[in-house]
C-alpha cells in the first residue's frame, strides 16, 4: 500500500531543512513559498528519506483570488505520495519557476499549465501553447474566460429543478 | 569527413496512419538522421476539463470514456474512485470485483490493439491487427453484455456500476479465458521471434530506467526499462489485492521491450480474470449513498445529485497506458470546481524527442508505436 506523507508531515521537514520556506501547511498539501520552491524540489528529490524522484502530476488551479500549482510527487522506491502546491496572486501576470530542471516529467505539463491557465513557469526551456494555437485570446481554464454579462461564471450553482436563482452559474 | 545536408523538414502527420489518430510530429533532418523533433497536438483538444466543470459528478462519466477511448472501462473507473474518495464512499464487495474484472478486460482489449498496430508500425501491414481484433471483439461482445455498449461504455458508477452481469457472463467469460492463452501462444509465435520485429525494434528508443522516471513515464513503458512499479500491486484498488499476478519487466527498455511487455502484460490479464470468475462474490453492486433511490426491482442506482464535501482528491489506477489520474477540487457544489486528467498517454510523450533525435525516420515510427498513444487522452 502506498504510504501518504500528508501536508503536515512534508511541512514540518521542509521546515527544518529550509526555515521559512513553508507558507502554509493542510493535511492534503504543503504550501511552498514560489521563490524557494526550486531549492525545496531538489531537496525532495534527492534526499534520502524523501526520495521524490517522480512527479507525477502538476497541474494549476484558479482559486478566483490566486493561482495554484499544484505537484503530486511519487517515490518508485519507498513507495510514498505527497502534495505540495505553489501559490501566485498577481493575476495579470502569474509566474511560478519551472521545475523542469528537477524532474523533466514537468515538460509537457508545464506546457499545458501555460496554455490552458495562463501560468508563465520561469526558466522553461520551451514554454509554447501546447494544444491551442500561437494568437488565441485568453486562457480558457480560468473562472473569468468568456465572463456572462452581469459577472456570472461558469459552473453550476444548483441542480435543475432545485429552487435558486433563475440564471446558473456561480455568481 | 562528415557531410551534412541542408535541414529538411518533414511532417509526419497529422492525417498519417502511424500517428495513430490525429496528431503531428515535425521532424527535422540531416539527410536521413533527425536532429529535431517538435509534438504538434491539440487537434482533438475537446476542452474536457472545462466543460466538467459546468456539468454534475453525474453527467461527467461518459466525459471520461471519451479521453481514452480505446480504455474506457479504466478511464470510467479512475474518475468514479477520486469522487468516491472525495466523498468517502465504501464500494460493496461485488463492485470491486467486477471493476477488477472489466479493467482486465479493457487492459487485454487495449493492448491486443497495441500489439497489432505496433506490428503495423514495423511494416506488418494490418494482418497482425486483424488477427488481434479477432479477441477484441469477443471481449466487446462482454462488454456489451454487461452495459450494452462497446466502445463508450460508462459503466462504472459514483459508488459501483451500473448494473450487475446477467448469469450469461461468466460462462462465457470463462469460455474465453480457456481459449486465449492458446491464442496467445500463437501470437506469441508468430510475433515475438519474427525476424522483421526484431530487426526494426531491438535497441530503437532505447530509455534507462533513470529516464523513465525522471520524465515521469508510466505504465508498460517504465517496466519496459526495468522499473518493477504497477499500481495495481504499489497502490491496489478494486480487487487487485486479492488476486495473484507477476509484473512483467523488461530489461533493455527499447520498443521491442514495450512490444514484449504488453504481451507478457496480456497473459497476467488472463490469469486475473480466471481467479476473478472463481473468486467474485454475489451482493449488491451499488453502494447507497445519501439519497440514492432504488429501482422497482431492487436494484440501487447513484443519485443524480451529488454535492462532495469541499476539498480535493487525487486517485490513479494503473490504466494500460500508465498512470492514469483524476485531480478534482470541489467547493461544495453540484459540479466540480477543478478537474484535472492525469494522462498517461500525454505524459508518455515527454520524451519522445529525447528517443527520436539520432534515429532515422522509419525508426521514429516504430518509436511513437511503441510508446502506445491515444490521441483523445493526449488532447482531452
Amino acid at each position: 500500500m502506498t504510504a501518504v506523507l500528508t501536508g503536515l508531515d512534508i511541512a514540518h521537514r521542509i521546515g527544518q531543512k529550509f526555515p521559512g520556506a513553508v507558507i502554509a501547511a493542510a493535511p492534503e498539501a504543503a504550501v511552498i513559498d514560489a521563490q524557494r520552491l526550486i531549492e525545496t524540489c531538489t531537496y525532495l528529490r534527492d534526499d534520502r528519506e524523501l526520495q521524490f524522484g517522480f512527479l507525477s502530476s502538476l497541474t494549476a488551479v484558479d482559486r478566483l483570488t490566486y493561482f495554484e500549482v499544484v505537484y503530486h510527487l511519487e517515490s518508485i522506491r519507498l513507495n510514498r505520495i505527497t502534495v505540495i502546491k505553489a501559490q501566485t496572486h498577481d493575476r495579470a501576470d502569474p509566474a511560478v519557476p519551472s521545475v523542469v530542471p528537477v524532474w523533466p516529467g514537468a515538460l509537457l505539463q508545464e506546457r499545458e499549465a501555460y496554455d490552458l491557465m495562463g501560468i508563465r513557469f520561469e526558466g522553461h526551456p520551451d514554454l509554447r501553447r501546447i494544444f491551442l494555437w500561437e494568437g488565441f485570446a485568453g486562457y480558457p481554464l480560468r473562472k473569468d474566460f468568456l465572463n456572462l454579462p452581469g459577472g456570472l461564471m461558469p459552473g453550476l450553482e444548483r441542480f435543475p429543478g432545485e429552487p435558486g436563482k433563475e440564471l446558473s452559474g456561480r455568481g | 569527413m562528415t557531410m551534412k545536408t541542408e535541414p529538411f523538414v518533414v511532417n509526419v502527420g497529422p492525417q498519417h496512419p502511424s500517428t495513430h489518430g490525429v496528431f503531428r510530429l515535425r521532424l527535422t533532418l540531416d539527410g536521413e538522421k533527425i536532429i529535431d523533433a517538435d509534438m504538434v497536438m491539440g487537434y482533438l483538444h475537446r476542452s474536457m476539463e472545462k466543460l466538467a466543470e459546468e456539468r454534475t459528478y453525474t453527467q461527467n462519466i461518459p466525459f471520461t470514456d471519451r479521453t481514452d477511448y480505446v480504455a474506457a472501462m479504466t478511464g470510467n473507473l479512475a474518475y468514479v474512485m477520486a469522487v468516491e474518495k472525495l466523498m468517502e464512499i465504501q464500494v460493496p464487495e461485488r463492485a470491486l470485483w467486477l471493476r477488477t474484472m472489466m479493467s482486465e478486460l479493457q487492459r487485454f482489449a487495449s493492448h491486443s490493439m497495441a500489439v497489432g498496430i505496433f506490428a503495423n508500425d514495423c511494416g506488418a501491414w494490418q494482418t497482425p491487427v486483424m488477427h488481434m481484433f479477432r479477441d477484441r471483439e469477443k471481449i466487446l461482445d462482454l462488454f456489451e453484455m454487461a452495459c450494452g455498449a462497446r466502445l463508450t461504455l460508462n459503466y462504472m458508477r459514483i459508488g459501483g456500476v451500473s448494473k450487475d452481469i446477467p448469469p450469461e457472463f461468466l460462462p462465457q467469460l470463462r469460455r474465453l479465458t480457456k481459449d486465449l492463452p492458446k491464442r496467445l501462444a500463437e501470437y506469441e509465435d508468430l510475433l515475438l521471434d519474427n525476424e522483421i520485429i526484431v530487426a526494426r525494434s531491438r535497441g530503437v528508443g532505447v530509455l534507462t530506467a533513470a529516464e523513465a522516471i525522471s520524465h515521469s513515464v508510466s505504465g508498460p513503458m517504465l517496466r519496459a526499462s526495468g522499473v518493477a512499479w504497477d499500481i495495481r500491486k504499489a497502490d491496489p484498488y478494486a480487487a487487485f489485492d486479492k488476486v495473484d499476478f507477476d509484473i512483467a519487466v523488461g530489461t533493455n527498455g527499447d520498443a521491442y521491450d514495450r512490444f514484449a511487455v504488453r504481451i507478457a502484460e496480456m497473459q497476467q490479464s488472463i490469469r486475473i480474470l480466471e481467479q476473478a470468475a472463481d473468486m467474485i462474490p454475489s451482493g449488491p453492486v451499488h453502494a447507497r449513498i445519501g439519497t440514492a433511490t432504488v429501482q422497482p426491482w431492487g436494484q440501487a442506482v447513484a443519485p443524480l445529485a451529488l454535492r462532495p464535501p469541499a476539498g480535493e482528491a487525487y486517485a490513479r489506477i494503473e490504466s494500460p497506458r500508465g498512470e492514469l489520474g483524476f485531480y478534482i477540487v470541489s467547493d461544495g457544489g453540484p459540479a466540480p470546481f477543478r478537474f484535472h486528467i492525469r494522462s498517461p498517454s500525454f505524459i508518455n510523450l515527454t520524451p519522445l524527442r529525447l528517443m527520436t533525435v539520432g534515429v532515422t525516420v522509419a525508426d521514429a515510427i516504430v518509436i511513437l508505436g511503441s510508446v502506445d498513444i491515444v490521441v483523445g487522452e493526449v488532447d482531452r
